[in-house]
Formats: C-alpha cells, structure tokens, sequence
C-alpha cells in the first residue's frame, strides 16, 4: 500500500532498534510514556517492542478516549437512549463499555435505538432523515475528534436543526499529563506525544514538561517506524542531557496546530470547571462542555440524566494501568474476571485501551522474544 | 517480574481453553457475527442442548453415515444487506454458501432445497432476479435446487427477503478430513485475495462514503477441493472457508481443534490493496474480513508444493499461498509474525464490526 508499507519496514526498523539500543546507557532503565492509546495500538499491532533493547520500557498513558470515560457517564448516556423517540448514536467502540448497569449493546439488544457512526456528520444526516425522531450525539474525545463535532454543531446551528442534540464529553490533553506528572507513583523519563491531538493543538502546549519537569516529549506518528524514530529522539535527548520538544510528525502536525480549528473549538465550546476521568479522579478544567450559543442543542441540558457518580468495580484497576502505574498483566482481574468478550473496565473495550491491545496482541509476544533471545 | 507475567499468561490459557459456557442474557449482534460470541452460543448452547457425535465436529457440514454412504449435510441462512451487492446476490450467496460447505467437508455438493422468507411489499422483479440468480449459480456449482419453501411476513418484519437453505453431498472417498489430525510441521495454505466480500459489502452499503474498486468473490469452491483432494488427499488435514470472522477465526478454531499453535506470515497473505487501503481507514484488520470464494487448507509438510500447484491450476486459486506453519506451541492460539518483525497473538473476532454480511 502506497504511503503506508514505506512506514513500515523492517530492514529500517532494525537499524534503529540498534541505534536505540546505541544509546542506552548500560545499567540504566528508561521509562518512556506513550499518552496516545493509537500508538498503544501500533506498538502491539506490528509487535514494536521486538525491536526495543530491554532497558527500554514502554508505559502506556491515559490517551483512550474511550477509557477515561466513567461509569456515570455511561448510565447517562444509556438513560438518554432508553427514552422512546430517541436514535442514540455514538463511535463503535463506545458501545460496548459497561456502565453500571449494562453497555449500550445491551440497551440495544433490550430495544434503544442506538447506532454505531463513524463521524458526528452521519448522526447529522440520520437527524435530517428523521425529522420526527430526535437524534442524539455521544461525543468522546481529545482535541483530536473535537473539532468535528464542533463543526456539526455548527451546521446543526445553521440548519435551525432542532431534533439533534450532542451529549459532550470532550476532554482535552494537557489537565491529565500535569495530574501524572505530579503524581508520585509515577515516574518517568519521557513521554511520546500525541499525534492526531496536536494536528489540532501543536506542540506548544507540551513545552512545560521539559520546562518545568525536565522531561523530553517528542511527537510521534502513528505508523510503527514513526514511534521507533521518536523513541530514538527521545534516547538522544536523555543522552546528550537535553529535555525539549520535537516533532517527528513533521508531515501532520505543525508547531502552532491547526488555528482555524482552534477558533471553532473557542467558538462552540467552553471549559468544564471539572470533570471526572476513569481512574483519575477529577481534574478541573480537563474537559469540553456547550457554550451558551450552543444551549440549544446540550442533550444534557434537553433530557433529564441521572448524572450519579458510579464508583468503579473495586477489582478493576483501569485507573493504575491509565497512569502507568502498573501494567495490565498485573491487574487482579486481567484475563480472567476482565476479558474483551466480558470487560469490566473500560481499558479492555477499546482497540487503543491498554488491556485489550495487551490482551490482543501482546500477550505472547513478549516471553516468545525473550525465549528466542 | 518476567515469571510472574508468564504466570498470569499461562492461567489465561488454561482458562481460555475451558469449553463456553452460554451466560448471555440477551442475543446481541455479536452472537451472529461468527467469531468469539457465536462460538460460545453454539458451543455453550446448541452443541450441549443437541448432544450427537455427527454434530460434535462443529464443521461446515456433517458427516452422516446412511445404508453405507458416506454423506454430508449442511445448512445456512442467508439475511445479507444489501440484497444486490458488487460482485454478487443474495441468491448467489445462497447457493455457493452451501455447496462451500460441503465441499470444506470433502464432500462433492449434490443437491440444495431452499426457503424464501419474503416481506410483504418485497418487489416481484427482485425476487424473479434472485431466482435466476441461483438458477445460474447451482448450474455453475453443478447441483440442483430439489426442494423449497415459501413464507411472508408483515411489511418491516424481514429486510426483503431471507433465504435459509440445507445442502446434501457425497463425501470424496480419498477424504480424510479432521481438524484433529493436524501435526506440528503442517503448512497453511490460503486460495487467494482474502476480505474482498466484507469489503464490497461495507462499501456497497454506501454509508462510509467510502469508495473502491472491489467486488465479491463469492464463487463455488469445489473445483478447489477437488483438486487439492486429487493431488494430495492423504496429505490433505483440513479445509476451511473462512466466511464469518474471517481468516483470523478459522485459524483459531483450527488451532483449538489440533490442540496446536498457528503461525501466520502476516506478509505472506494475499490481501488486494483497494481492500487493503479500505480496512486501514476503517481501522478492521483484513483478517477478520468475511470470504465468500476462499479457502484455507492445512497439508503436510512435503504436500506443500503440489497442493500449491493443485491450486494454482484450478479455477479461482492462481493467487493461491503458503501463509503459515503449524507449530506445537502456544497451543490452541495463533501468532501472527508482523512484516514490521514482531510477533503478536491474533484472537476470534470479538464483537462485531460489520453486521449482516451474509
């Protein structure tokens, strides 16, 4: 496939395993944080760590968008498919995370109307062809998807759609990074940053991790050799004792991000003073709501939701892995009780949770090198 | 630390392997979806509730004993969406479906019988099109369509129409088929571009805005086991069409039932780019793609070359591969070897990404 085979070379991919391996100082371990969970993804996909020395650790970060997302928002979200005139839509992967009681699979097999869209404009256009049903968007995201639904919300505007409403839950990125940099069961030494999120935000809203923590972030791409190069910028920083931010993702994303999707984020949304995050707590300012120009077309203002806060399952501990703090396998539940068929925590829902792509992809890989070894 | 994650590992496994049990409290699209859901369905399920050694293989089709014959059966319903879809029909579907079961079971496909579920409103020329359509297929597979049955529902109650069919066929006396009788060593071998048929569907379906050049390759498969039967039976393990779940599916259900592992050449898999370029923008792995035209067989090692070649020289196999090996270990799981030099387990589908593809 053109565009896409040439990132994914093997012959390359040893070459810079070796540099990287070059670089580590012996005796000494590195910690480097992946944030986005689409590079969890990759990094089991094609099986990057086959290429790592050893000392080189990979932590995946809290950047699902599927897996931050809490119980209480889920029942919200369900309570809102369960009314009678509603087509509840939402991306794939959201379906099947469990809120306190049931997925929105479930609700749907018991008779919600809810459908599975690849873009908030598809639920636009089933609002249009359904003018007598009242249509319902379940926004997740970073920066990354918030944009789209800003743009639909504004068509929506211009319309003078009145069935279709979003119900948002848009986070953003930088609130939960400080909340793992200042949290003390965590430590790292880099972090890989978030491709698709600084299209849209650049690179400058990371500067305060080398400022302030002293930490290299380099931003990657999505396709395996993309993350192997970022890793090797990464292992030359720590090397030669810089901690900047670079972008390897030259070919996507600029320093400044993207401006005029900036100004239609400032334009349709406002920030949240707090928002609850699976495993993290509450985080002020972490999260997107409607601006008051947008009232109109709040699912949470326009329906009535429980809006409770449901504690997690106690043996789930999607909240440590979405910190790094421990690894999937380590969870009580992993595997067992917590299976991708069956999740009981959101890591194990998504194709970029931690756990699933462990689960998926990761399980043999590891012990099979180290037996090869 | 490495110990204790082989240890958690290795409990996975064991409980992995634990036969389904049927929990749900609902059917959920999942369960039709032909990968982890409707394995446990029917393992948990059916297989406990009709307990019977024919049925206990759980393969395309049954091998029946009768007055000396050694026979096959099968069955199968058809609730594609669209009924029309580039490269095929429903009613084409229908009958290629069943006859690539039964010839998945080295048995030469005979004869069809064929119910209609139609909905009331349904247009009379769709349906005179879906005849023909199967009239032109069973002529094509070389059996006839014996027998069938006719019912209407109420206008919204079925997508247009339905079709389920049963299929009888003659097992091949050279046929000595079983997922048990796979060996460390064997060799698998794919018959051509797999996940054109998910990807013509998702595509015909129009609501991805989303477009390429790929149709169905829904075709009868006989040809293709015949002449591997005639190259190397004794040689010949297993068959399968991974419709359903895909590539990914089969070899896990192969890799359960000779309690072996499956290593897959990610590279080695023919896979059309337009189909290719499709799954990366949907983010679906092509492995998981339904096949309507394909098959996977599982040969001994020094078998490789002429089933290869049988194949190739049959109609619908030139892009015929070797695409992997059978390994003792990790039983019951397959790896996939990435062309990028990993290595990564490859599961059932779970879930379902793309409903009603057959």
């Amino acid at each position: 496939m053109k565009f896409v085979d040439e990132y994914r070379d093997a012959e390359l991919a040893r070459g810079l395993g070796a540099q990287i391996a070059a670089l580590a100082e012996p005796g000494r371990h590195y910690k480097v944080m992946e944030v986005c969970g689409g590079h969890t993804h990759t990094i089991y996909k094609h099986g990057i760590e086959a290429h790592l020395p050893e000392s080189v650790e990979l932590v995946h970060g809290p950047g699902c968008p599927v897996c931050v997302i809490p119980m209480g928002r889920v029942d919200d979200g369900i309570a809102i498919a369960k009314r009678p005139n509603v087509i509840f839509t939402c991306f794939g992967d959201m379906m099947r995370v469990p809120g306190g009681d049931g997925s929105l699979l479930e609700a749907k097999a018991e008779g919600a109307d809810v459908r599975f869209v690849y873009s908030p404009l598809d639920a636009l256009k089933i609002a249009r062809e359904n003018p007598d049903r009242e249509v319902v968007f379940y926004a997740i995201g970073f920066e990354t998807t918030a944009p789209s639904t800003a743009l639909t919300l504004m068509r929506a505007k211009q319309e003078g759609l009145k069935n279709f409403s979003v119900m948002c839950n848009h986070v953003t990125i930088v609130p939960p990074l400080k909340a793992l940099l200042e949290s003390p069961d965590l430590r790292l030494d880099a972090f890989i940053g978030p491709g698709h999120v600084s299209t849209v935000v650049g690179c400058r809203p990371y500067e305060f991790i080398p400022r302030d923590y002293g930490q290299p972030v380099v931003v990657a791409g999505f396709e395996p050799l993309d993350l192997l190069q970022s890793i090797f910028m990464i292992m030359r920083q720590l090397s030669e004792g810089r901690a900047e931010v670079e972008n390897q993702y030259g070919r996507v994303v600029f320093w400044e991000g993207n401006p005029r999707a900036l100004d239609v984020l400032q334009e349709v949304f406002e920030l949240r003073p707090h928002f609850e995050w699976r495993g993290l707590g509450f985080i002020s300012q972490s999260a997107l709501s409607l601006s008051d120009a947008y009232a109109d077309w709040d699912a949470e203002l326009r329906y009535d939701v429980p809006g409770v806060r449901v504690a997690d399952p106690k043996a789930c501990q999607c909240g440590e892995v979405l910190k790094g703090v421990i690894k999937p396998w380590e969870c009580k539940v992993f595997g067992t009780a917590c299976t991708p068929e069956t999740p009981i925590g959101t890591c194990m829902v998504s194709s970029e949770g931690a756990c699933a792509a462990y689960y998926n992809f990761g399980r043999f890989a590891k012990p099979k090198a180290r037996a090869g070894a | 630390m490495a110990d204790l994650e082989e240890e958690v590992l290795a409990r996975i496994e064991r409980q992995r392997k634990l036969r389904p049990r049927f929990r749900d409290d609902r059917i959920t699209m999942a369960h039709g979806a032909g990968g982890k859901a409707t394995h446990t369905l029917v393992a948990g399920l059916f297989e406990r509730a009709f307990a019977n050694e024919a049925l206990a293989e759980l393969a395309d089709a049954a091998r029946l004993e009768v007055a000396g014959l050694n026979l096959a059966m099968t069955t199968d319903a058809f609730v594609v969406r669209p009924l029309r879809f580039p490269g095929g029909s429903i009613g084409e579907l229908a009958v290629n479906g069943t006859v690539n079961d039964l010839s998945m079971a080295g048995a030469r496909p005979v004869a069809i019988t064929a119910s209609f579920v139609l909905e009331e409103g349904l247009d009379a020329d769709v349906l005179r099109a879906e005849a023909a359509a199967m009239s032109e297929a069973a002529r094509a597979a070389d059996v006839a369509v014996v027998a069938g049955d006719t019912k209407v529902v109420e206008r919204g109650k079925a997508d247009g129409m339905y079709i389920s069919t049963s299929g009888l066929g003659v097992v091949d006396p050279r046929a000595q088929l079983s997922g048990r009788s796979i060996r460390p060593g064997d060799r698998v071998l794919c018959s051509g571009y797999v996940g054109d048929h998910g990807t013509a569907i998702m595509l015909a379906r129009g609501d991805l805005d989303l477009d390429a050049d790929v149709v169905s390759d829904t075709a009868p498969l006989w040809p293709l086991a015949k002449a591997l039967l005639e190259a190397v039976a004794p040689a010949l393990r297993v068959m399968r069409d991974p419709t359903r779940g895909g590539v990914a599916t089969v070899l896990n259900e192969l890799a359960a039932d000779g309690d072996v592992g499956v290593v897959l050449e990610e590279d080695k898999v023919p896979v059309r780019s337009a189909v290719k370029g499709a799954c990366e923008i949907l983010g679906i792995d092509p492995m998981y793609v339904a096949n309507e035209g394909k098959l996977l067989a599982i040969v001994a090692p020094d078998a490789t070359d002429a089933a290869l070649a049988a194949l190739r020289s049959a109609s619908g196999g030139e892009h015929a591969a070797l695409v992997g090996e059978v390994a003792d270990q990790p039983a019951g799981m397959v790896l996939v070897r990435t062309g990028f030099g990993g290595t990564r387990i490859m599961d059932m589908l779970i879930g379902d990404p793309l409903p009603r593809i057959c």
